[in-house]
């Protein structure tokens, strides 16, 4: 299985320290930030986003979890059925600046569904898109206000994103066609 | 840093497949007894993520928009339909009630045929309480809809017993090792059924103490315990006292007065006097021993009230605990993602 690394955890340790910053820059501090990790690798690269800014700014943003399972658009067709975890946002988000984070942004659609879910939880301020990696062909008039890293790909390709808490390692590799092929 | 490398598939680090729900493979709820360990941790997961969207002020989510749930009751029923449909209207799908009185039933219509019915208006998933033992699978074999077992007479209630489960868990933090006591009529409770096979797979020791006419044999042999190498392992002890010593969890069930005219019992009050949990004999289980009762409850028979009302009681959570199970129930049958 051929596997290409795009990010190493060097790579992926700097786009996130940048990340912090932008957004605590745009937001003017990060006073009425709340973090909301998309399960699964978004949880932990939130949980990250807001240990630098602590860091930085020595304030504590809150993290929350969010499961999309309930919000799916696709559940009809999918093969697997999406495991459902308990979503965990600890403030109330309303009239907060919710910064959602996610591993890899590509259709949109998953960023779509969590914003349902974020309204039904509350009427936040703004809700903002946070992702380690963008990898283009949305199908939804979505965008990310931070990107750690724009990876032009073709649709047969797969971007995987690996993290430290739940992979062993931290990596972003690209998934050729001929392995995405044999892998299944 | 950009490096192109070989990988075999074993070697790779574990994606997300590692943290999916094993395939979820039933298509009908109709009893515990054909549930593993891993499906029903699968079940217990899911209501977790439920009871998050029961604390919501809008308690919905679109989950199941544009899905048609039946609930076919044969038999009276309050709180496990209203609960059923409850669940249902929380994720978003389309709810019909068809009680047997009032409709074609009267009219001598079968019940395959009120099935048959129901599948052609578009029902995704249909209910079903019934009299009959084993109705819900009679159902299961003639439409293409889910069907879920809402108690069918003494055999199976699933759903009740699955919230007895998470209601465990979320005291106990696991179901494994902990001793239970099935306190009663254990001879006509479906309920009882359906959590004999639910706690000892996962786990639990399971006593069952009640008059010896109120037993269920089949489950039994001589000696007190599991009759046949394939029945879940029970152990049987009629003194209430010795079952109760280190109990962490004491299920009293409902005296079916209903059930009692045909000589089991010589009176309610020897019942009383002899199985009734009452504060003092509660007092034998140990110190963070809770209670559960399926409800209705007949307060002053099968327990007293300062114990179904006492600080140990877990009752009115079960309520609301129920919602949740019987929500996740309907997203894994009709939920999507089959196979």
């Amino acid at each position: 299985m051929a596997e290409k690394v795009i990010m190493g955890d060097e790579d992926i340790r700097r786009a996130l320290v940048r990340v912090a910053h932008e957004i605590v820059e745009r937001n003017r501090g990060a006073g009425s930030l709340v973090l909301i990790g998309m399960h699964t690798r978004g949880v932990p690269l939130a949980q990250r986003l807001a240990a630098i800014i602590e860091g930085f700014e020595k304030v504590s943003v809150p993290v929350g979890i969010l499961d999309i399972g309930l919000y799916r658009d696709d559940l009809s067709t999918m093969d697997l059925k999406p495991a459902i975890r308990r979503t965990e946002v600890p403030v109330d988000v309303t009239n907060r600046r919710v910064v959602l984070v996610d591993d890899v942004l590509y259709t949109g659609r998953s960023i779509r569904a969590a914003m349902d879910a974020i309204f039904d939880l509350g009427r936040p301020e703004k809700i903002q898109l946070a992702v380690l990696v963008d990898r283009g062909h949305r199908e939804l008039p979505i965008r990310a206000d931070y990107a750690g890293k724009n990876i032009p790909t073709s649709r047969v390709e797969e971007v995987q994103v690996r993290v430290k808490e739940l992979d062993g390692q931290d990596e972003v590799c690209l998934v050729s066609p001929s392995a995405v092929e044999k892998g299944q | 840093m950009t490096q192109q490398r070989q990988r075999d598939t074993a070697t790779a680090p574990q994606t997300v497949e590692r943290l999916r729900a094993p395939a979820w493979r039933h298509r009908h709820i109709l009893d515990l007894d054909n549930l593993s360990r891993e499906e029903v941790e699968v079940v217990l997961r899911t209501t977790d993520a439920m009871m998050e969207v029961l604390s919501r002020e809008v308690k919905r989510v679109p989950t199941l928009r544009g899905k048609t749930v039946v609930t076919l009751f044969y038999e009276p029923s309050t709180r496990t339909r209203a609960s059923f449909e409850m669940a249902a209207k929380n994720l978003s799908a389309d709810v019909v009630s068809f009680a047997a009185a009032g409709s074609s039933v009267e009219k001598g219509e079968s019940f395959i045929d009120t099935l048959r019915t129901l599948q052609a208006l578009g029902a995704d998933a249909i209910i079903i309480r019934h009299r009959e033992s084993g109705a819900p699978y009679v159902a299961a074999r003639h439409v293409e809809a889910s069907i879920i077992n809402a108690g069918d007479d003494w055999h199976a209630h699933p759903s009740q017993a699955l919230l007895d489960m998470y209601t465990l868990r979320r005291h106990f933090g696991t179901v494994q090792g902990l001793k239970v006591v099935i306190l009663g009529d254990i001879l006509h409770s479906r309920v009882a059924r359906s959590n004999i096979w639910g706690l000892t797979t996962m786990g639990a020791e399971v006593v069952l103490c009640g008059p010896p006419t109120l037993l269920p044999y089949p489950l039994l042999d001589g000696a007190g315990g599991p009759a046949m190498p394939h029945m879940p392992p029970v152990r049987f002890e009629a003194v209430i006292e010795r079952a109760l010593e280190g109990a962490d969890v004491v299920m009293p069930l409902r005296l079916q007065l209903e059930r009692q005219q045909s000589g089991l019992l010589p009176s309610i009050r020897e019942y009383v006097q002899l199985y009734q949990l009452t504060e003092k004999r509660l007092g034998l289980a140990k110190e963070h021993a809770i209670v559960l009762h399926p409800g209705p409850v007949n307060e002053g028979i099968e327990v007293a009230p300062e114990v179904s009302r006492g600080a140990r009681s877990a009752i009115e959570e079960q309520v609301s605990v129920g919602v949740a199970v019987r929500m996740a129930l309907l997203f894994l049958v009709i939920g999507g993602g089959r196979g």
